[in-house]
């Protein structure tokens, strides 16, 4: 298969989906540089615009409430990439090293921080070629388009297949989206509250048989119950606060 | 050089379910026994302690409690064209590390296999006729039934504190129970758990078409429970951490709730963590074991020289080690001979998926085995005539535990990503629920196990590598008994239903479920079966290999139960037979 090629026609293709929509759309989705608490660790700035850019994306703020990038992700994911996750830790690292089958899963000799690293390199500077744009700069449909793409296998990279790619980033932006928020991600619950998941749970014993009853529960996270913020029982179990119902 | 220390009587290799035990057993019976875990020691106060106990990434995603693959993994194929590589990170299933095993982590459901599962071989034939057999089709007669296994199930459940209904007591059917389970002694000893909505709702559906519906048998205690071993197993507060997770209740029964802290005060037993078992060192003929070597933490070898080996670990290292170690003959596929490594076999999982738009289902009140159960189309339970297949599996209303990283259902034709699909998720996180089928897997000529010819593990020995893929029998089977559980679906009455049955090439991608079985399979004739019947290796008769290993083929259950069971009895063998007169027992 002829990888130059396709990616060509894949950039032909952006590139005209971007000539028209109006230069404002993709002003506003440029990155907006707020002050941030978060110390990063491992990702470069511009590697943290792209995320912020990528994973709003994958999951937009809209009407049902904020996003991933609300949410923390990018720090999330800076943070997994700098710890054991991102260096294959508990991973077998063992070469020679072969693309193998779909069937058998993981085979890339990079690290996920490898992988990211390259990856986000290679997407910018495919971007940048096509019309002299970043990632973070193009407009939310060619965004979509970009990351459609990758999905696909229709914007070749060099390091790893850029489905492999895709789905790690995917991946880990929905852990960053639904974890625990003591990682970085999942800011003011916010992943937890849009699907209505309680985070740490209490003792279910006496609601398990009200079928078909709305749990409203304020969800509780870990850092909760470190900062002291959730009253608990004996066996360390918060004492959910339930929300009181307007319908 | 092995530094060669003290005999004992007894050396397990593994300290899990099987391993604890048997450990505690033999210590009992007057036996020095030495425990040798290549993990560390865990156990509910500190490892599994609130508020940590519950972190989704942490111990889903991130497998805490689970086999660290950097030092040693297994390679995989699906057929003996494709060359083999290594399992890089977990994925299809999750073997623990330990002390504990994977009975920490598990999700609890604790099944008798059926009469018909241990003699899948000669009932087939006497009932449909050699032609039904499918091709290259190794499954065979385990060399034990039912009957001779029922006080090791009762033995096992007891001791566990299984929470469930019986449906067969001593051939009388009891409402409410599994009308096609084999006969059991008495009733479980404790009742079953809490009905959830979903279950509620596939209950009243299933006996409408006629079924008869009954709890999921659970090792979470319905209520506090003191075992044999004066052990207390706490009640179950339905917090939906329960498969993937250590308990912090100490509610589901392992072996740290139940069998632990009897052991750990047998003053003849002794427990060495992170020691790695890499090699039972066989006599001259090859025909007795003298001791294993392990290495520790600091990269000490030593020589543990003991009367009886027991291989007590997961299925891989079980077989591995026999591999390594010369122990029976490995397995040979293209000359259809030796036994080490011959009828791996696996699971064959699919499920239906319901959407509602009206009902809320909470799904996150939840405890492992949860749930509502038909078992009308497993094993042999339902006529196969004409169907092209043999076997089949439970259906059940699953509610164990929903939580967002892993368990976020959308309807098919979703996007993966974007606003759509996070509206179908926001909407569908808590409307939707599952019903589950643990499908069956046979034992075929071309899949198995044995050495990779090329991967090592940290301590530059091979890597077991695993040749495997799912056969006709088991697409077929799975497509039949899923659509039977979409009629119950569609009987509740989703807006929308996801029928998902298995037919794909096997990947080791996506997890699947922690039942990988055989290798070291149990039998009656030496030239097909690793192990005779009470689980002794047949060439090496101080050796006993206990586990899911020993499985010719694998049911269309969980198989901790029946783990248990052949725990039990292998025991029983040892005690009252092999102690008094060691040799071979078949």
């Amino acid at each position: 298969m002829d990888e130059e090629g396709s990616r060509r026609r894949f950039l032909k293709s952006v590139g005209a989906l971007g000539a028209a929509l109006p230069a404002a759309a993709a002003a506003q989705h440029a990155g907006h540089a707020s002050a941030k608490s978060e110390k990063y660790m491992f990702l470069a700035p511009a590697e943290v615009t792209f995320l912020d850019a990528a994973v709003a994306r994958l999951i937009p703020a809209d009407e049902l409430g904020p996003g991933a990038k609300e949410a923390g992700v990018t720090y999330f994911i800076d943070q997994q990439l700098f710890g054991g996750y991102g260096v294959m830790a508990k991973m077998y690292r063992q070469g020679p090293h072969a693309e193998g089958t779909p069937q058998q899963g993981y085979q890339s000799p990079l690290t996920p921080q490898e992988v990211y690293r390259a990856a986000i390199a290679e997407i910018n500077a495919g971007c940048a070629k096509q019309y002299g744009k970043s990632y973070d700069q193009l407009a939310a449909a060619q965004q979509d388009e970009v990351l459609r793409a990758l999905e696909e296998g229709k914007f070749p990279l060099e390091a790893v297949p850029a489905r492999f790619f895709f789905n790690m980033l995917l991946e880990n932006t929905i852990e960053g989206f639904f974890s625990d928020p003591i990682y970085g991600g999942n800011r003011g619950k916010i992943g937890w509250k849009l699907v209505g998941f309680p985070g740490v749970a209490a003792v279910y014993t006496h609601l398990v048989e009200k079928h078909g009853v709305p749990y409203d529960a304020l969800p509780v996270s870990i850092a909760d119950i470190l900062e002291g913020k959730a009253a608990l029982d004996e066996h360390g179990h918060p004492k959910h606060v339930l929300l009181v119902r307007k319908d | 050089m092995a530094t060669k220390l003290k005999p004992v009587d007894a050396v397990v290799v593994g300290v899990g379910l099987s391993g604890s035990i048997l450990a505690k057993e033999l210590a009992e019976a007057g036996l020095h026994v030495v425990g040798l875990e290549r993990g560390r020691w865990r156990d509910t106060d500190p490892d599994f302690a609130m508020p940590h106990a519950h972190d989704e990434l942490r111990y889903v995603k991130r497998h805490e409690l689970m086999q660290d693959l950097s030092r040693e993994t297994i390679t995989f194929r699906n057929n003996t064209n494709e060359t083999a590589l290594p399992m890089r990170s977990l994925g299809s299933f999750r073997p623990g590390e330990g002390v504990g095993g994977a009975a920490v982590h598990w999700g609890g459901l604790t099944w008798r296999f059926l009469p018909w599962d241990f003699e899948t071989r000669s009932r087939t034939l006497a009932r449909y006729g050699s032609d039904h057999w499918p091709a290259e089709c190794t499954s065979q007669d385990w060399g034990v039934t039912y009957d001779e296994l029922e006080p090791h199930f009762d033995r096992f459940e007891y001791l566990y504190g299984v929470s469930g209904k019986a449906g067969n007591i001593k051939g009388k059917i009891i409402p409410g129970g599994n009308p096609y389970e084999g006969p059991r002694a008495r009733e479980y000893p404790n009742p079953a758990l809490k009905t959830a909505y979903a279950g509620a709702l596939f209950k009243e559906a299933a006996e409408k078409l006629g079924y008869k519906p009954f709890p999921t048998p659970s090792a979470a205690n319905s209520q506090p429970y003191t075992n044999e071993y004066g052990a207390t197993i706490n009640g179950c507060v339905y917090c939906g951490y329960c498969q993937f997770f250590g308990c912090e209740m100490g509610a589901k029964a392992s072996p740290q709730t139940a069998v632990l802290p009897n052991l750990m005060k047998q003053s003849r037993f002794e427990l060495r963590t992170r020691a790695n078992v890499v090699k039972v060192n066989l006599d001259s003929a090859k025909k007795r074991a003298v001791s294993v070597t392990y290495i520790d933490s600091r990269g000490r070898e030593f020589e543990q020289p003991a009367d009886l080996v027991l291989l007590t670990s997961y299925v891989f290292n079980n077989v591995r080690l026999m591999l390594l170690s010369g122990i029976g003959k490995p397995y040979d596929p293209a000359a259809n001979s030796g036994v080490v490594g011959r009828n791996y076999a696996y699971q064959t999982p699919s499920g239906v998926t319901l959407f509602f738009e009206d009902k809320v289902f909470n799904q996150f009140m939840a405890a492992g085995g949860l749930g509502m159960t038909i078992d009308e189309f497993n094993g042999d339970n339902f006529d196969h005539a004409g169907l092209g297949f043999i076997g089949g599996g439970f259906f059940q209303a699953a509610t164990s535990g929903s939580r967002p990283i892993e368990v976020r259902p959308v309807p098919r034709g979703t996007p993966r990503w974007g606003a759509q699909w996070k509206h179908a998720v926001a909407k569908y996180f808590n409307r939707s629920f599952p019903i589950t089928i643990q499908g069956a897997c046979q034992s075929y000529r071309t899949n198995y196990l044995d050495l990779d010819p090329a991967y090592r593990d940290a301590y530059g020995l091979p890597l077991l590598r695993m040749t495997f893929d799912r056969h006709e029998n088991e697409h077929k089977m799975s497509v039949w008994i899923t659509n039977k559980a979409a009629e119950i679906g569609k009987a509740i009455g989703p807006s929308k239903m996801t029928v998902s049955p298995r037919t794909e090439k096997y990947t080791i991608v996506p997890y699947q479920s922690t039942h990988n079985t055989g290798g070291a399979a149990m039998g009656a004739e030496p030239a097909t079966s690793a192990v005779n019947k009470y689980l002794q290796s047949w060439d090496v008769p101080n050796v006993f290999v206990v586990g899911a290993s020993a499985f010719p083929q694998n049911g269309g259950y969980n198989p901790t139960g029946t783990v248990g069971a052949l725990t039990f009895h292998a025991l029983q063998a040892i005690k009252t037979r092999y102690v008094k007169r060691p040799g071979p027992l078949a």
